[in-house]
């Protein structure tokens, strides 16, 4: 049984279909990058998954359990779900290390000390351990973005969703970010990224999903979509990349 | 590609070409504002000299002495006079601005201009501070002292003064409470008001009943109706309270309504990707207020917060009202008893006072506040 299974969910907002029948299924261990268009709903299909948008039909099913439609305990099913946004979304007004505890400390209900001994070795991990009080404004877009995958790793989640997490940064920055993406790869830590990086895609994914007209348009390991695409629409979007010199 | 260069080439201009700036023309004359200058500081001179003489003349008649009474007089006038200053220095610049431009020089006559407008706008400027100070002393003086008679009355500012600062720790008592009660009830009305989900909906409904309610009806009424309503009710407990208590609990629901409102702005201005953020996380809603969202918009509502405090800590002037010996009510016997206003300008002048240092330390905080958490 896949870890994630999507099956034949639909959504649309007003008169906009964003999916009509989408399935998906997601092993242990893998990960899996969603590319496509802008407005394709890869964005979409990921805060789906942890509960932030809700779904008009299908289901949705981690480990087995449903965790779409009514009566459904998302806040159970976010402890184990992380997700990392474009924008990073740090609480300005908390340090990095209050950023990375809040979770775990009012969540998970560990004290202070326990969550700060589980952080500080996942900020020094990620090289920022001496930025631990000090307030997001004075990192960079690199470093905001590496202490929001932390703030995500500190709940010690299940499954990672990645929402174009290096949209917003500076070419020379998102190095620094796509590293500890393979590092978690590395680790086996069950991934699903939104992403425009297709060289990065194409070198840790295990399966790469297009999306197109509210579905999975194609999909398969990164070889077959990048070297030889079977759809033509799979083709002509990655014409446009290597156009645009992305590929 | 030759043929894209070629009709390039011909369409720049060449460099022999001539062209004339817009921003090489010669400097607006300054004469105009040099003379409105002169004239202003001239007429500042002998209006203080006027009305000061006159000051002085007053103080003399109350015998304060050769010494202050001719002080009155020549301070203000010195003062008057420097005005004569930049009034000078602007005509004298003006004047380099014109000889510049008569020697073809430009630039010399660009700041030279620059010069002289600056100073005569100095000039006006303060003549304009002279005539509200010169209007003021006027109104003071005339009838014969009689405004200063009945609002500055010498000998009843310092009669009265103590007792009515005596009195106006009733007011700080009612507004230090009222004002830790309104924050905790206006969170509690912002909250309720911002429940989402369509089975809260009548808890909205009430909130928002309440704040249109209280928001639109006058704060001297609610305090009536609430002063001499709840005694009349023979409520257990609530009949047997004191004047203050009265008061603060009108004004609690009264400004509750008000900072309801200002919490509410203040957390509807926080980027929804912050709940977004805290919930992704595992936070329940109340969390994520408690955690996230409410942090950052008290951050954000404190100058308008300190408005609606400031409002408040002026009404409980109100309550006099229901009877309470506050410092207005206080200032109130005094005066009928004297028949003159001086003990209410002691209650306006403390109620000034007291929101001053209130404002400081606002900015103080707001701006600690800046250094720690942005980028510096």
């Amino acid at each position: 049984m896949a870890m994630i299974e999507i099956r034949n969910i639909s959504k649309s907002y007003g008169t906009f279909q964003v999916f009509d029948g989408l399935s998906l299924e997601v092993e242990e261990h893998q990960v899996v990058c969603l590319i496509g268009a802008s407005g394709c709903g890869k964005s979409t299909l990921l805060r789906c998954l942890n509960g932030l948008e809700s779904i008009d039909s299908g289901e949705i099913r981690i480990h087995g359990d449903r965790v779409t439609g009514p009566g459904v305990d998302v806040n159970a099913l976010r402890r184990d779900v992380g997700i990392v946004f474009q924008s990073y979304n740090l609480f300005p007004h908390m340090t990095v290390l209050e950023n990375v505890t809040l979770a775990p400390c009012k969540v998970l209900g560990k004290p202070k000390a326990e969550a700060t001994a589980l952080a500080m070795p996942l900020l020094e991990r990620i090289g920022l351990a001496h930025k631990a009080n000090e307030y997001p404004d004075r990192l960079s877009g690199g470093q905001q973005q590496r202490v929001a995958i932390v703030r995500a790793l500190a709940m010690n989640p299940m499954i990672l969703l990645l929402d174009e997490i290096t949209s917003a940064l500076d070419p020379e920055l998102v190095a620094e970010v796509l590293n500890i993406v393979r590092d978690l790869a590395a680790d086996g830590m069950t991934m699903l990224l939104a992403t425009h990086e297709m060289g990065f895609a194409r070198e840790v994914s295990s399966k790469v999903c297009f999306l197109a007209g509210g579905k999975v348009h194609e999909e398969g390991p990164p070889e077959q979509i990048f070297g030889a695409p079977t759809q033509e629409r799979t083709a002509a979007f990655l014409q446009r990349i290597v156009e645009a010199g992305r590929l | 590609m030759t043929d894209f260069s070629e009709s390039g080439e011909a369409r720049r201009p060449r460099l022999d070409e001539k062209r004339s700036f817009g921003a090489g023309a010669a400097p607006k004359d300054s004469r105009g504002w040099s003379a409105t200058a002169m004239v202003c500081a001239l007429f500042i001179i002998l209006a203080a000299w006027a009305t000061f003489q006159a000051a002085g003349q007053h103080a003399a008649a109350f015998g304060l002495g050769g010494t202050v009474s001719s002080l009155l007089f020549w301070v203000p006038v010195f003062c008057a006079a420097l005005l004569l200053w930049p009034a000078i220095k602007s005509v004298t610049r003006g004047q380099k601005a014109r000889d510049a431009v008569a020697a073809h020089d430009l630039i010399t006559a660009r700041i030279e201009t620059a010069n002289a407008l600056n100073y005569a706008h100095y000039t006006v400027g303060f003549a304009a501070l002279f005539v509200v100070v010169i209007a003021l002393a006027q109104f003071l003086m005339a009838n014969n002292l009689a405004v200063s008679r009945t609002f500055l009355s010498v000998p009843l500012l310092d009669l009265s003064f103590p007792l009515i600062l005596k009195a106006f720790w009733v007011n700080i008592y009612i507004f230090v409470v009222a004002e830790i009660c309104v924050l905790v009830w206006g969170l509690i009305v912002a909250v309720a008001r911002l429940i989402p989900g369509k089975t809260a909906a009548p808890i909205r409904a009430i909130a928002t009943l309440y704040t249109d309610i209280f928001r639109g009806m006058p704060a001297i009424i609610t305090i009536y109706l609430i002063g001499f309503g709840l005694p009349l009710s023979g409520l257990p407990i609530l009949k047997d309270l004191s004047v203050e208590t009265y008061a603060i609990i009108a004004l609690t629901l009264t400004f509750g309504a008000y900072v309801a409102e200002v919490y509410r702005a203040g957390i509807e201005s926080i980027h929804w990707s912050q709940v977004a953020a805290a919930r992704s996380l595992g936070l329940t809603y109340m969390q994520t207020m408690r955690y996230v969202i409410v942090p950052q918009a008290v951050r954000r509502i404190v100058p308008p917060l300190l408005n609606d405090f400031i409002g408040l800590q002026k009404d409980t002037a109100l309550v006099n009202v229901i009877g309470s010996i506050d410092a207005f009510n206080q200032a109130k016997i005094l005066s009928s008893n004297y028949f003159n206003l001086s003990p209410v300008t002691v209650v306006a002048f403390l109620f000034v006072v007291i929101t001053i240092p209130q404002a400081r330390f606002v900015d103080r905080i707001l701006e600690r506040e800046q250094r720690r958490t942005r980028a510096g």
